[in-house]
């Protein structure tokens, strides 16, 4: 499965606001995988690279990360990105939640 | 299961392929199954939107009380109930019919095939994902954790958990092997 091209479009304003900021930026959110007794190493390398098209050494060090601290941040990104990503992780099997990045 | 255990292979012309017997076909068939069963989404409300039906979204949606269901289908939130409960609307539906896709695709693999199985790389991707959803779900009846393992596996004969023990380990070595087989066919690039 690749990593999904739908783009979420925001409602249309139709009255510009006059605020200098005309958009607030969506605040970055992050994915987190977390580490579980089941998932194998060989294979949390497989879909970091199979989903994030992450390079192998990145894929292989979030994998010892997630191994070795429990949980690793692997994307970040506006909040619907981020849900996209977690549905991703799910459907992999992995352990994967979302959350603001404080 | 035979003395000799198989796991996957990449053949001599490049294809990934797996030897098995009749018993083992028989259990991870039965295994994709139980699987396909487990993840059939939920019966839709008669009443419900018929919009939101066809888009597959739920009108309500709660984490499973079956904690192998949680599992699979986990909280998107960790401390965001509300927040999990709407993503579990918009997005339940089609992960159990990912899953279910993924468990379909591996059974239809094996309904003919003989003692050898051949996979299509979409194939392998589906079976990697059912044989994860399958020892996720027998890790969570055998309750493992990332220290008893050794100590599931010299529980007695006689004991109800003993053969779902070695089914899992069986599992985990065809994963491990069919995940070696699907890195070493991606292409050279990725792997910079």
């Amino acid at each position: 499965m690749g990593r999904s091209t739908v783009v979420a479009t925001a409602p249309v304003e139709l009255d510009l606001p006059q605020s200098e900021v005309d958009v607030v930026p969506d605040k970055p959110w992050i994915t987190i995988v977390w580490n579980d007794p089941v998932n194998l190493m060989s294979y949390v390398t497989y879909v970091f690279i199979s989903y994030f098209h992450y390079p192998q050494a990145k894929a292989e060090k979030l994998m010892m990360q997630v191994h070795e601290e429990g949980r690793a941040v692997v994307s970040n990104g506006s909040r619907e990105e981020m849900e996209r990503d977690v549905a991703a992780m799910h459907s992999y099997g992995l352990w994967a939640t979302l959350a603001k990045d404080d | 299961m035979s003395d000799e255990v198989h796991g996957f292979i990449i053949s001599s012309t490049g294809r990934i392929i797996l030897r098995i017997d009749v018993i083992e076909r028989g259990l991870l068939m039965s295994l994709l199954e139980q699987l396909m069963e487990l993840v059939a989404p939920e019966e839709a409300d008669e009443d419900a939107d018929p919009l939101a039906r066809m888009v597959g979204i739920d009108a309500q949606a709660s984490p499973p009380q079956d904690p192998v269901l949680a599992r699979l289908l986990p909280q998107a939130y960790r401390d965001d109930e509300q927040a999990s409960d709407d993503f579990r609307r918009f997005t339940e539906r089609s992960l159990r019919e990912h899953k279910q896709f993924n468990a379909r695709t591996a059974l239809d693999s094996l309904v003919g095939s003989g003692a050898k199985v051949t996979l299509s790389p979409q194939q392998a991707q589906a079976w990697l994902g059912a044989l994860t959803d399958v020892r996720l779900a027998l890790g969570v009846r055998l309750e493992l954790t990332d220290d008893n393992h050794d100590a599931l596996l010299s529980l007695p004969d006689d004991d109800p958990r003993a053969a779902s023990v070695h089914i899992y380990d069986w599992l985990t070595y065809l994963q491990e092997t069919l995940v070696r087989c699907v890195l070493a066919s991606l292409p050279e690039t990725t792997l910079e």
